[in-house]
């Protein structure tokens, strides 16, 4: 029950993003570039709630908040949203659907081969992020399958660090908290003190 | 402290808590959820205020022929979208931290000089006195696929050159915008190099549709355009049009400008609009016009072919990026 609630919760908090851009679309409080304001955020939104996601298991093992292990795979769920709102702003009023240039514009600008490769990736792993899913794959393949979540993660970040004019502050931030996600795992595995919790 | 139960002997959360920590612990949710909205809300919490465009001040501008017919950006949107890094690198940036800008105790002095017969420096009101002022509606179109359409006010780069008689030596025209880090503040950070330079070649300066630009909507620029004075180079990407101009002088040698110091495979000298060539990393097919809905098709020199065209025959438009 204590866990519903917080899951509850969590997912509110969650949406609370999505909620405060379209409030900010439909006010008009985006600024010039509502369009702009609308993909960049959901982008980082996506890269954010992976992030999380990939903070779990850290806390779980050094802080021992073992309860947050019934929302990682919602808080995952919630990057892929984020990241589903990203794609479909850049497929509709960036290219309007238009596959040539889209396939075009995938092959020709490395920041969006690597992030679309990274969206693809993402799918696989949202269609099993469920019970059934795991029972039917069995523990062990869908531990597998899921480590695929590093490589997203790397790409993501990448993406962002690749697109930016100039300032790379912020992509060098979250370039900072993934490389301590993915250290202490480092750290922790070749101690074989890690275990996929 | 006493406790009742109700009907089905239930208790609730604020019979078993005292009601001093119950109305706290409210009081921390709320709290809390209003950090997550502050959180979630960054770029609503932090807009720019509404900035209402205020009543013309220059009503008898002569009219240009070089004026676009093309619906008006919003004057909001003019002043609250912004690329000035000498005011941070946000795009509301400039809008927020040009409030003091520019500095109206001391008059804008500008130097003029290099390979001339007549330098000098001035007063910007002693240099715009023999200058009339005229409107000229320019399309903008930023190296980052975005685009405007600003009534500027001011006057044609050319008649301001010719005053200070370039020499036969005088190939190219190399700006500077002011390097003042206490007034400038985005100059404390080393994300380009400062002084902002900019340069065009002498026969792109002293084309028609090179200006200056002192004001917009028939009123003087606020800072975050690029006050008291700025180039407005149309058929260019929006970085050449280099702000709050201090310093004009005329050079044999083409000027490297700050982008081009900064990353020398992406930004070149020329840096004309052109759909054809790509930014290294994204397209230029396309631009976003500030204030509709889907991009549009960019044109060769920003639709000023016509007029620039004729500067460039001959040139690999593809390695004189």
């Amino acid at each position: 029950m204590r866990y519903q609630i917080f899951k509850i919760g969590l997912s509110i908090v969650s949406l609370l993003p999505a909620i405060a851009l379209t409030l900010g679309a439909i006010n008009d409080e985006l600024g010039a570039n509502p369009i702009e304001v609308l993909t960049r955020d959901t982008g980082e939104w996506a890269l954010r709630f992976l992030l999380i996601t990939l903070a779990v298991s850290p806390l779980r093992l050094s802080v021992g908040w073992h309860f947050l292990a019934a929302v990682r795979r919602m808080l995952g769920l919630y990057s892929f949203f984020y990241a589903v709102i990203h794609m479909l702003l850049y497929l509709w009023l960036d290219q309007f659907f238009d596959l040539s240039d889209i396939i075009e514009d995938v092959i020709e600008r490395p920041f969006i081969t690597v992030g679309f490769i990274s969206f693809l990736a993402l799918i696989p792993l949202a269609l099993t992020s469920n019970d059934g899913m795991i029972k039917r794959l069995g523990t062990q393949r869908w531990n597998k399958l899921h480590r695929l979540v590093y490589y997203i993660a790397i790409g993501g970040v990448v993406h962002f660090y690749m697109l930016v004019k100039k300032d790379i502050t912020e992509p060098l931030v979250y370039i900072a908290l993934l490389a301590v996600l993915l250290g202490i795992r480092l750290y922790r595995y070749s101690r074989r003190t890690w275990i996929s919790v | 402290m006493q406790i009742k139960k109700n009907k089905l002997g239930l208790l609730k959360d604020h019979d078993v808590t005292d009601e001093k920590l119950y109305l706290n612990r409210r009081q921390f949710v709320s709290k809390a959820a209003l950090l997550a909205t502050g959180i979630a809300l960054p770029s609503v919490a932090s807009a720019v205020p509404v900035i209402e465009a205020p009543e013309p001040k220059y009503t008898d501008l002569l009219t240009s022929p070089f004026s676009a017919t093309e619906e008006l950006t919003k004057y909001q949107s003019i002043v609250s979208y912004n690329n000035f890094y000498e005011f941070g690198v946000g795009k509301q940036d400039p809008a927020k931290n040009t409030t003091q800008f520019p500095d109206k105790s001391e008059p804008w002095r500008v130097v003029i000089d290099g390979e001339c017969d007549s330098p000098g420096e001035y007063d910007l009101d002693d240099l715009m006195k023999p200058l009339s002022l005229e409107e000229r509606i320019y399309r903008l179109r930023c190296v980052e696929g975005w685009s405007m359409v600003i009534p500027w006010v001011g006057f044609s780069l050319a008649d301001l050159l010719k005053q200070a008689k370039p020499n036969s030596k005088a190939k190219y025209v190399e700006f500077n915008t002011l390097y003042n880090p206490q007034q400038m503040p985005g100059q404390q950070s080393t994300v380009l190099q400062w002084p902002y330079v900019e340069g065009l070649r002498i026969d792109e300066a002293m084309n028609p549709l090179s200006f200056i630009a002192t004001g917009l909507y028939g009123n003087d620029l606020l800072g975050q355009n690029g006050a008291p004075l700025r180039l407005v180079v149309p058929w260019k990407y929006g970085f050449k049009s280099i702000k709050s101009i201090t310093q004009v002088r005329f050079v044999e040698k083409q000027p490297k400008s700050s982008w081009m110091i900064a990353t020398p495979s992406e930004y070149g000298f020329y840096s004309n609009v052109n759909p054809d060539v790509s930014h290294p990393r994204w397209s230029q097919s396309r631009e976003r016009r500030i204030g509709e809905f889907l991009k549009r098709k960019t044109e060769l020199f920003n639709g000023y072919k016509e007029q620039v065209s004729h500067l460039y025959t001959g040139m690999d438009l593809k390695k004189h990026f």
